[in-house]
């Protein structure tokens, strides 16, 4: 944290063109799923073909605001930051996963 | 540039207000990563509260793919606007600062007023959060990221006064850091929210 280059604030290398490029990159990754799904009786993909590109688009878009709007960087940011990220990732991966696997399971065994 | 070039005709007190500015960004960070839990937790609700069939219809019936997109192109823009109210905050133009500010907000507002409108509509034909499951958990889901919009709203026009009376001082570029990374966040949850909710329940 002393480090002052590895201040979340560093904002040479985050210019104008940095979220300029972050806002068309989110721009495009929504358009591909809206566009998917408002085509959806025009070009009949099947519903599981589409859900994958907008998870596929989802996670892209998160990331690119992730590191272009909230720069977030593996070697400028802090330490303790990047530890906190990954930390609340790990409790969504259990707690959320795990609540889908119960209620899930639940699901399936009352639906025999 | 750095918070430090603001600064830089104090260089006596620049290291301690820098680490202080540090410290209390960590702490915001932490508080994010705790609230993406929350968030994390009523998407999980959501998803189990809308695997049954007459979710699906509801979802079907009351979602309107052009409300959607309008909705997520002002957040979208909002955060860019933002983004260029950082970089005037950076270059020290208190003129642009409070400028961007403004358009930030405006677009803030729009994208809550469209959601309030959609709230509305849906408590017009009988489809308020105590109808069903699937209602109530979509109301919890998206309600809190509307007041979380609400409440980021107050924070932009508190920081735009403060930037009109104090100047753009080391506290006051802090505290726009700070909002900086909470108005970004909640652009992502609502990446979220329409790639979760919206998207597949109009499928």
């Amino acid at each position: 944290m002393s480090d002052s280059t590895t201040s979340p604030t560093t904002d040479n290398g985050h210019g104008l063109r940095s979220y300029l490029t972050g806002f068309k990159l989110a721009l495009i990754l929504t358009a591909i799923p809206f566009v998917l799904v408002a085509t959806k009786d025009l070009t009949s993909l099947p519903a599981s073909a589409i859900l994958v590109v907008i998870a596929v688009a989802a996670v892209l878009q998160i990331l690119v605001h992730l590191r272009y709007f909230l720069h977030l960087d593996l070697s400028a940011t802090p330490r303790e930051n990047m530890m906190a990220l990954v930390f609340a990732a790990i409790l969504i991966f259990i707690m959320v996963g795990g609540s889908f696997w119960i209620m899930f399971d639940l699901h399936r065994r009352m639906s025999i | 540039m750095t918070i430090d070039a603001v600064i830089a005709s104090a260089p006596s007190a620049s290291e301690a207000i820098a680490e202080s500015h540090e410290r209390k960004a960590f702490g915001f960070w932490l508080y994010l990563m705790s609230d993406a839990i929350i968030f994390a937790l009523l998407f999980a609700t959501y998803v189990v509260m809308s695997a049954d069939a007459e979710g699906r219809q509801t979802a079907r019936s009351l979602f309107s793919l052009s409300h959607v997109s309008g909705e997520t192109l002002l957040l979208l823009c909002s955060s860019l606007t933002f983004g260029f109210a950082a970089l005037a905050m950076h270059s020290v133009k208190r003129g642009a600062v409070l400028w961007w500010l403004l358009v930030t907000f405006a677009l803030g507002l729009g994208f809550l007023a469209m959601e309030i409108i959609e709230f509305r509509g849906m408590a017009q034909v009988g489809a308020g959060p105590d109808r069903s499951g699937f209602l109530s958990a979509f109301f919890a889901l998206v309600g809190t990221h509307g007041l979380h919009v609400a409440f980021g709203l107050v924070w932009i026009l508190i920081l735009a006064s403060q930037v009109i009376i104090k100047g753009l001082t080391p506290p006051v570029t802090s505290r726009l850091f700070r909002l900086g990374l909470f108005w970004h966040f909640l652009d992502i949850v609502w990446v979220g929210i329409f790639s979760v909710v919206y998207l597949p329940g109009l499928l």
